[in-house]
């Protein structure tokens, strides 16, 4: 049994734990809202430049580009998004082991190209191999803090080093769901709805030299939505983590208060009962 | 009369979107304007500045490269990046321009540096467009 004097230490202990993980929930639940907005914000840009894609894709004229073309697949690439920071439940090991399981299906040498430190850090240490890296890319990040890693998935794919790129992250469901998500980046699959453009519509100089703007931006689009997602999911998580722990801590701290009050009550018990003892003693004497 | 509804958005948000009369862009085949009813057309954009047209009022933005999509009602510029010329410091700009200069006179025929100039060059046009304007406003006769 420990003593009393323990017991206490250990509850303030825990609350002190349970005021953290409480301040933790709160900053997440903020940042969160602003995740979400920035999510809702990058939305146009992503889906004019998709409807732009469909009206080109309809009217594949000339050469065809590097990134449309499907070759039978010797390597893999896989682009793996995660948060930077930990403390947000399953999230982060869902991702990770959906592209552990991923690069070592198959019997395909596969490549990996992390954002996010926490993807980055278990990738190395599972010996897989790593080939670039964007981490520390903060609560806003911007296109061109995430490009580096899009570009080398890219430019491997361009040379014909890898045949396949995919792409992992969380995906926001909802506050309470995230889900590990694959996604094909290249080839680039036509958007769903690819409608043959209008056919007096001009292009300037010519059709194929808009497309070949037009498809590594609409790549990185791609890449970047996903890492405004990954980031409203991994605060959605760490308030649905931080809020769990301070439950928990809750839970504990009434444990041990009830032990602690049972173990004032036995030693005021004993106490007790050797002073009556005491006297006792003394009046037979 | 006609309006052309114009949009110009990037990857973190929409920057601008109104109605107007007349826009201007650094087209990649050279700069072009879109008056209403303009033919559909889809064309890069260098990095250069926009200018939008409304009732007489002219707004710059500063653009760095994207495309643009034009239909008869309808202007859509999805950009690297963009900035209006009232939201461009001034000395961030300059000191870009700077370290640009500083960056091509050591490495001479640095493509990404020949670039980060363009930009800052631009910029500070865009800003200076918009400085000018406002000065002739508020002081009509002077300049």
């Amino acid at each position: 049994m420990p003593s009393l004097r323990d017991l206490r230490r250990r509850i303030r202990t825990v609350a002190n734990t349970q005021k953290i993980t409480k301040a933790m929930e709160l900053v997440a639940a903020s940042k969160l809202r602003r995740a979400q907005e920035r999510m809702q914000n990058a939305r146009p840009y992503a889906d004019e430049l998709t409807g732009v894609m469909a009206q080109l894709m309809g009217r594949a004229s000339g050469r065809e580009h590097p990134f449309l073309a499907v070759r039978p697949v010797t390597h893999r690439c896989l682009l793996v998004v995660t948060s930077d920071r930990g403390l947000v439940g399953g999230l982060n090991s869902n991702s990770v082991r959906l592209a552990l399981r991923e690069s070592s299906s198959g019997g395909v040498p596969t490549e990996v190209v992390t954002i996010g430190r926490r993807g980055r850090d278990t990738m190395r240490r599972m010996g897989r191999n790593l080939i670039a890296d964007v981490s520390n890319y903060g609560d806003r990040p911007t296109l061109s803090t995430i490009l580096p890693a899009i570009s080398v998935a890219m430019e491997r794919y361009e040379q014909g080093k890898c045949d396949q790129v995919d792409l992992i992250y969380a995906r926001f469901i909802s506050n309470g769901r995230q889900e590990a998500t694959l996604q094909r980046l290249l080839p680039v699959e036509p958007p769903a709805d690819a409608t043959p453009a209008a056919a007096d519509f001009e292009y300037e100089p010519d059709s194929a030299e808009v497309l070949d703007a037009l498809l590594p931006r609409y790549v990185e689009a791609q890449v970047y939505r996903a890492v405004l997602e990954n980031l409203a999911s991994e605060q959605a998580a760490r308030v649905m983590a931080m809020h769990n722990a301070a439950e928990n801590a809750g839970e504990v701290i009434e444990g041990l208060t009830l032990t602690a009050n049972k173990e004032r009550q036995s030693s005021i018990t004993t106490e007790l009962m050797e002073v009556v003892s005491g006297s006792t003693a003394l009046d037979e004497a | 009369m006609a309006k052309l509804n114009v949009e110009l958005v990037t990857a973190e948000g929409r920057v601008l979107s109104q109605e107007a009369d007349f826009v201007l862009a650094p087209g990649a085949a050279g700069d072009l304007g879109v008056l209403p009813h303009h033919i559909p057309l889809l064309t890069p954009l260098r990095t250069g500045e926009v200018m939008v047209r409304n009732d007489g009022v002219e707004e710059y933005l500063f653009v760095s490269g994207g495309f643009l999509e034009v239909l008869p009602d309808r202007v859509v510029i999805l950009a690297d990046a963009a900035e209006r010329a009232e939201d461009i410091d001034q000395t961030r700009a300059e000191a870009a321009r700077r370290a640009a200069e500083e960056a091509l006179a050591e490495h001479a025929g640095d493509a990404m540096a020949a670039a980060k100039l363009e930009r800052a060059l631009y910029r500070l046009k865009v800003a200076e467009v918009r400085r000018r304007r406002r000065d002739r406003g508020s002081h009509p006769g002077t300049s």
